[in-house]
């Protein structure tokens, strides 16, 4: 039979799965036993053990001044500030990318601006953010917008473009009205292409916000991991990036969930 | 190929990986690299390279030196903890916390000064240190800045709890966070320092490091186990700084103007720096601060400040754990535990001539 006609089995499907992680596991443990020979306070690749030992506590242990566990403040803070940021780029890009895909006035005044808008690289604008928004969450907030929106927008409103011309023409004949068509027609087809853009999103919002956090902060994910990048403590920074994963891995997964619950017409989809 | 063959072959591919990651190993060998970073202090180390003055000294031993600009200051340290380099100028409290604290025995080779006003804390509206209770101050964290701030509270009788807080705040966007009004307070070094208090009419200074004169030390330090391998590696760097110094504090316009324009500003701009900067010059004054009776209290205080802070690892057991030992022989913190060693030997040499 032809190499491209076998499947794995269900098991040899699953450790194939498998042995990519294994392998840098191993390859980490290997690294890490090498250093820790040569010198044992090594702070480079700390053995998994003691991965395992400083992420215990910091997920247990409170802060000894202000009492709170650091890593579940810093959690919260960054949830929250994606969270945000986020849900205004998506309600945004809702309004504008439905304008544009759906109005002709709109589409003239708007699509090149956008076009142009989405070249620009957020990160660049940084200063004139803080100038203008402070150094506050405002400005951590509004980086995480204007990173991910245009690219939000210019997604959406093509989508909107690559409806069915006999679609609208057949709403229009029974007589709907444009907010009706934006809202019976466009909306629902595009509601589950938003999901999966904000999905596809989801890996620059994380960028912009441990971004943000690395100028100026007093807690997040990203401030601690740039905090405690000051005197290498790997095995703090390495349970920051595993549980940042997890997270992205998790809301990732939430919103695939919420696509296919709620829009069951459009199949699995990624 | 079996699956098995794959495996081990896999396995044994990605450990040949891992192993490439190994430290850097003390042995006798003739190449060298040290990297540096952007501060008055260490100006010369980039005029070394391009003058051509570190090759004829390495040239002199039969060996070669590779002096390396870093951008980023902390990842040079981190380079050097990691293996990558045999050198590094650092502050003594960065040596501690990063390689010491990471069980690279380290020896500080060259005392090249001290800050004197060089790092300050400037406000907007407070006139005095005590005036900062209950407000936020924006610093880089864990760095010499909060040190600083440390200090000042201390001497001031006051903690860091009395504040409202300090914002972690990176040095690149430290001027334009100033520039914002939420920003009151900041703790910073130079040239940012000259430049914010030229830019901004409302800012005071309230402390700087003049009033603890000998604390902030700026060293190059090494590998102990490279330079005990290769004492020709000590010679040659130590041989050719001090040369640059001669030259410096002859005021040589060529060399200064030459390390003005690497530090992005002119001769007046770099003079008014080092003019904050209580350069050692002559090798026996360097000898003489590193062997001061000063030193052992210094690195007391720096040790507990990094205990305090929780930087000398989650697991540092106590403010004593990493030992220093100063050139009489004596040793702070834990004697079993020696990773950061204050050498005047080298220093002594080019005092003596001897190189």
């Amino acid at each position: 039979m032809r190499l491209l006609n076998r499947h794995p089995t269900r098991p040899t499907g699953i450790l194939l799965a498998a042995l990519p992680f294994v392998a840098v596991l191993i390859a980490y443990w290997i690294g890490s036993e090498i250093r820790l020979a040569a010198n044992p306070q090594d702070k480079l690749l700390p053995a998994p053990e003691t991965i395992m030992n400083t992420a215990g506590r910091l997920f247990t242990e409170p802060n000894k001044r202000t009492g709170e566990i650091l890593l579940w403040a810093d959690t919260f803070a960054s949830l929250r500030r994606l969270a945000f940021g986020v849900g205004i780029g998506a309600l945004i890009s809702l309004t504008v990318g439905v304008g544009i895909g759906l109005l002709p006035y709109v589409r003239r005044g708007l699509s090149s601006f956008v076009a142009v808008l989405s070249m620009v690289p957020p990160l660049a604008l940084l200063p004139i953010l803080f100038i203008v928004f402070g150094l506050g969450e405002t400005s951590k907030i509004v980086l995480i917008v204007i990173g991910i929106t245009p690219f939000l927008i210019r997604d959406l409103s093509q989508r909107v473009l690559d409806i069915p011309h006999e679609e609208i023409v057949k709403a229009q004949t029974l007589g709907a009205s444009t907010w009706v068509i934006a809202l019976r027609v466009v909306l629902p087809q595009i509601l589950p292409r938003l999901i999966a853009a904000i999905r596809l999103s989801l890996g620059a919002a994380w960028l912009f916000l441990i971004a943000a956090e690395a100028v100026a902060a007093e807690v997040g994910l990203g401030y601690r991991i740039f905090l405690v990048r000051r005197y290498l403590a790997m095995d703090i920074i390495l349970t920051y990036v595993i549980w940042i994963t997890l997270l992205a891995f998790l809301i990732d997964f939430a919103l695939k969930t919420l696509s296919r619950r709620a829009f069951p017409w459009l199949g699995g989809g990624l | 190929m079996t699956r098995t063959k794959f495996l081990s072959a896999t396995a044994l591919s990605l450990g040949v990986l891992a192993a490439s990651l190994s430290p850097a190993m003390a042995e006798q060998k003739t190449d060298f690299k040290l990297a540096w970073s952007i501060y008055a202090g260490w100006m010369p180390w980039g005029y070394l390279d391009s003058s051509g003055i570190m090759d004829k000294w390495a040239e002199k031993y039969g060996i070669t030196v590779d002096i390396v600009q870093i951008n980023d200051y902390v990842e040079s340290i981190n380079q050097y903890t990691a293996g990558g380099f045999d050198g590094v100028s650092a502050t003594n409290m960065d040596t501690l916390s990063i390689p010491s604290g990471g069980g690279v025995d380290t020896t500080a080779l060259i005392v090249g000064d001290y800050s004197d006003g060089n790092d300050a804390i400037i406000s907007k509206k407070a006139t005095s240190i005590e005036e900062l209770k209950d407000t936020k101050v924006n610093l880089v964290e864990l760095s010499v800045s909060h040190y600083l701030l440390a200090r000042a509270l201390d001497k001031a009788g006051l903690a860091e709890k009395d504040l409202a807080g300090v914002v972690n705040t990176s040095d690149a966007d430290m001027i334009a966070a100033f520039a914002t009004p939420e920003v009151e307070t900041v703790v910073t070094w130079n040239p940012l320092v000259s430049e914010i208090l030229d830019t901004n009419p409302d800012a005071n200074k309230l402390f700087d490091s003049s009033q603890i004169p000998g604390e902030i030390l700026d060293l190059m330090v090494v590998n102990t186990e490279t330079l005990k391998d290769n004492p020709d590696f000590g010679k040659a760097v130590v041989g050719a700084w001090y040369e640059v110094m001669s030259k410096m504090a002859a005021g040589d316009e060529e060399a200064l103007t030459a390390m003005a324009e690497a530090a992005g500003t002119d001769l007046e701009g770099y003079k008014a720096q080092l003019a904050a900067t209580a350069m050692f010059y002559d090798p026996a004054k360097a000898v003489e601060q590193a062997a001061s009776a000063e030193m052992p209290e210094t690195m007391t205080t720096v040790a507990n400040f990094l205990f305090d802070k929780g930087i000398l690892g989650v697991d540092a057991p106590s403010a004593d754990f990493v030992g220093v030992e100063y050139p009489d022989g004596s040793v702070t913190g834990d004697e079993a535990n020696v990773k950061f060693r204050f050498d005047t030997t080298y220093m002594q040499m080019a005092a003596d001539g001897a190189l």
